[in-house]
């Protein structure tokens, strides 16, 4: 018996031309919480999938409980502990919660004896490790917290003693996460080993004893958890010093570019999310839009960018009326200046199916430098997306490539830059680095100041009020759709909370 | 009581015509639940149907002859898996084309082997099956009402048509209560989840085939040695298609499906009947639109009446390792 449940030796793993694992060495204590972390696209999630036996490593080693083990399949991990509750669940939605858990461990060829096997044994795990769910219920008509409950479940069922856990917070609400870290806490408490992957720091320094840091394909660290800090990780991760606060000079406000007047606008269900907002945005200073998700932000987007019609309202774009109550096109907008980069990048700014060079025109296909008389000039799309794609440091640099295959923040990356190569005067930016990682928000968050120094009006709408105060000139914050007050990005979290809250100026102010 | 009789005996020729489709749709259930889309039922069917056919017509036994369907409908049954699971084509355009090439070749070796023009030649005696009367079925046919059920249509049908009504409830013992039906259901809803689960889905997959082209090659005998005397050209007659309607009519339910098939094998039964017959008001109702009214009602039932029919959600879509 060895104090290490797992050791991997040099493995080794490539898809076609990308590397997606270099040589890494690890070695996860019993009884520990082993977090890895690193950027998404580090090489985390295939790391864990071989361990899994859901892909064969090209070269190197793993030893299971020291000894030397071939794991040519999900069966044999399972036959030695090895348990895993993947990002996306595998679970069979129609099926009820017993059923997902039988599966593949029914035990014989005719369920009924299994069944009452199984659902003796669940009662059992579920007294140990006070993880309570009906096993009678649908997965689909249960939360998601309680999905993942059954995945892990599903695991412990199987007579799992390594638990590896994928970005599990992802899908979570923040107290579901909560409940989740104390339910890893227990499963330590009673001898179980557990590999948390992640890219979020809070996450690693709140429950894991010791951390291993992965970077483009390879192990680059691993640290005592207790004699680290977010700092050394996130240099760590992104192989640099981060900048977790913006820098940034005076503002010298031009111009009027933007300005709206007693916009109100109402969602699909005719509720009005807008009401009477009045708001100016001059060349040269960012003007952020606070507030808790759903007070209006995005239906306040969606109108002057053209997608959603107003219901009454006055919007000017470089003094020139937009018709946001009638025919305002999308298109048109963006030849006159304007410039969107949507809250939803998957929905909105993208086609996830696309190559990356077609949707780094995509809006701009009518652009004589993309044609060729009738014909798309395919070549010169693609030069100019490699273009893009070095100035944006968008990796893979690979135009060709699917745009789903791209991480977050480099899919975020694209969008930036399709929308600012442009030199629009008016930006409007919906939560520019949801979903993206720490070294791809500092690089946008750069970006972002660099068109404000080169004068563009920019109106930015974000519910992280970090990002708000760090980038903003005026914050305005917007509760139950209207703008309830003006504040400078130096005030206090604690007065925009109020604000955001729905606490009126003056008690806030006070 | 000659309301009776009447109605006795187009229901005798509903089960009878709704048998091949029964067999058919319960072999796409097998198929359709594992996540392969089979649109070549029809030609695993005809296909079936020649082998019996021809087999039984030389060998002079009716059992090879189902023996040889299955062996050849099997095999086209792989042909279709090879396509759909190992090379992870489209699943439409390989059940076509299963489809044509049964169309084709059965008429092109029916001329080779026999020369009657695409045909085997006509079954007699052990080389074809022969209706079976259950016990007391002679005691009992005078008793009034219940006689009648039992000795005209419960009695005196096919062996394979016991087999056949057998097995929807064993389907669905299959389904819901062995292991094979569990991991079958999964692997047609979330095949990433009977992976993970550390089961092939492959070999999965390729046994839900399997069971198909067995059922279907039972289908095909069916037509070619019981309901008629031998093969004759594309004389599965859009049966394979009629079957895939009722499985979807049937939500993909082994019970459900046996009563679509006798819905349709209602209608069809009585469509023959009504040839030629007056009704009052309307007056003879032409021959083409009795024919055509099993089919109309399809597309009526499936376009509004039944509701959303949900598909297995991984249905259609060959098994890719997420990357």
């Amino acid at each position: 018996m060895s104090d290490i449940a797992i050791e991997l030796k040099g493995i080794d793993k490539s898809f076609g031309l990308v590397h997606a694992n270099r040589d890494i060495n690890l070695r996860v204590r019993k009884g520990t919480i082993h977090g890895i972390i690193g950027e998404n696209g580090a090489g985390k999630s295939t790391l864990m999938s071989i361990l899994y036996g859901f892909y064969q490593a090209d070269r190197g080693d793993i030893l299971v409980d020291g000894a030397k083990t071939d794991i040519s399949g999900p069966s044999i991990a399972i036959d030695k502990g090895i348990g895993m509750v993947h990002q996306h669940f595998m679970l069979v939605e129609n099926f009820t919660v017993l059923e997902n858990i039988m599966l593949g461990a029914e035990e014989g060829q005719i369920l009924t004896s299994g069944i009452a096997r199984a659902r003796n044994e669940l009662k059992r795990l579920e007294n140990e490790y006070a993880l309570e769910v009906d096993p009678d219920a649908i997965i689909e008509e249960l939360p998601v917290g309680l999905q993942q409950r059954v995945e892990i479940l599903k695991a412990l069922y199987r007579g799992a003693e390594i638990l590896i856990l994928d970005e599990p917070t992802g899908v979570l609400t923040p107290a579901e996460a909560d409940h989740l870290f104390r339910i890893l806490a227990q499963l330590k408490a009673q001898g179980k080993t557990i590999i948390l992957i992640t890219h979020k720091l809070r996450e690693i320094m709140a429950i894991t004893d010791e951390v291993s840091v992965m970077r483009r394909g390879e192990m680059v660290a691993t640290r005592t958890t207790a004699d680290t800090s977010v700092e050394e990780l996130a240099e760590l991760m992104v192989g640099r010093r981060v900048l977790l606060s913006v820098e940034k000079g005076p503002a010298n406000p031009g111009e009027v570019k933007l300005s709206v007047r007693n916009l109100t606008v109402r969602d699909s269900r005719g509720v009005p999310m807008v009401k009477d907002v009045s708001l100016d945005v001059r060349a040269g200073e960012i003007v952020g839009v606070a507030g808790v998700a759903g007070n209006g932000q995005s239906e306040l987007l969606q109108a002057i960018a053209g997608i959603r019609r107003a219901e009454t309202g006055n919007v000017t774009l470089n003094g020139r009326p937009i018709d946001v109550t009638g025919e305002a096109d999308p298109n048109e907008l963006r030849h006159r200046g304007l410039a969107h980069v949507p809250e939803d990048r998957h929905h909105m700014g993208l086609v996830l199916k696309f190559e990356e060079a077609e949707n780094s025109i995509l809006g701009y296909h009518d652009d004589p430098r993309y044609l060729k008389s009738f014909f798309l000039d395919v070549e010169a799309i693609r030069a100019d997306a490699a273009e893009k794609c070095a100035r944006y440091d968008i990796r893979p640099p690979d135009v060709r490539l699917k745009t789903a295959n791209f991480s977050g923040g480099n899919q975020q990356k694209i969008v930036l830059a399709r929308e600012m190569e442009r030199d629009p005067d008016v930006i409007i930016i919906g939560q520019p680095t949801r979903g993206v990682d720490v070294g791809a928000i500092e690089f946008i968050h750069k970006r972002i100041i660099e068109m404000r120094d080169a004068g563009k009006a920019i109106l930015l709408v974000s519910v992280e009020l970090d990002e708000i105060r760090s980038l903003s000139d005026r914050v305005l914050v917007m509760f139950d759709g209207h703008v309830v007050g003006e504040r400078s990005p130096e005030t206090g979290e604690g007065e925009l909370g109020l604000l955001m809250a729905g606490v009126t100026d003056q008690e806030a102010a006070e | 009581m000659e309301f009776l009789d009447t109605l006795i005996v187009l229901l005798q020729s509903t089960i009878r015509v709704s048998v091949p489709l029964i067999l058919a749709a319960l072999a796409g259930l097998y198929s359709e639940r594992s996540g392969v889309f089979d649109i070549g039922l029809e030609g695993k069917m005809l296909g079936g149907a020649f082998a019996a056919g021809a087999v039984a017509a030389i060998t002079g036994s009716a059992w090879l002859g189902v023996l040889a369907a299955i062996v050849v409908a099997v095999a086209l049954a792989l042909v279709h898996g090879f396509a759909s699971i190992t090379q992870r084509g489209n699943q439409i355009v390989s059940g076509v084309a299963i489809n044509f090439i049964a169309a084709g070749a059965t008429v092109i070796l029916g001329q080779a082997w026999f020369h009657q023009g695409g045909r085997t030649p006509p079954l007699s005696g052990g080389a074809r099956f022969t209706t079976i009367d259950l016990p007391f079925a002679a005691e009992l046919a005078d008793v009034p009402v219940v006689g009648a059920i039992y000795t005209n249509l419960l009695s005196g049908h096919y062996t394979l048509t016991y087999i056949a009504f057998a097995l929807v409830p064993f389907t669905w013992w299959v389904l819901f209560r062995t292991r094979f039906g569990l991991r079958l259901r999964a692997v047609g809803e979330n095949p990433g989840a009977v992976d993970t689960a550390g089961i092939s889905v492959i070999w999965l997959r390729y046994r839900a085939v399997i069971c198909c082209g067995i059922l279907t090659g039972i289908a095909g005998a069916y037509l070619s040695l019981a309901m008629t005397a031998g093969f004759v050209k594309g004389m599965t007659a859009g049966k394979g298609f009629i079957a895939l309607a009722a499985l979807i009519f049937a939500k993909w339910k082994p019970v459900s499906v046996m009563y679509a098939c006798l819905l349709f094998g209602f209608l069809d039964a009585l469509s023959i009947r009504m040839q030629g017959h007056r009704l009052p008001l309307i007056g003879e109702v032409p021959v083409q639109f009795m024919q055509a009214l099993p089919y109309v009602l399809t597309v009526v039932l499936l376009a509004g009446f039944i509701g959303r029919a949900i598909p297995p959600k991984a249905g259609g879509t060959p098994y890719v390792k997420e990357r």
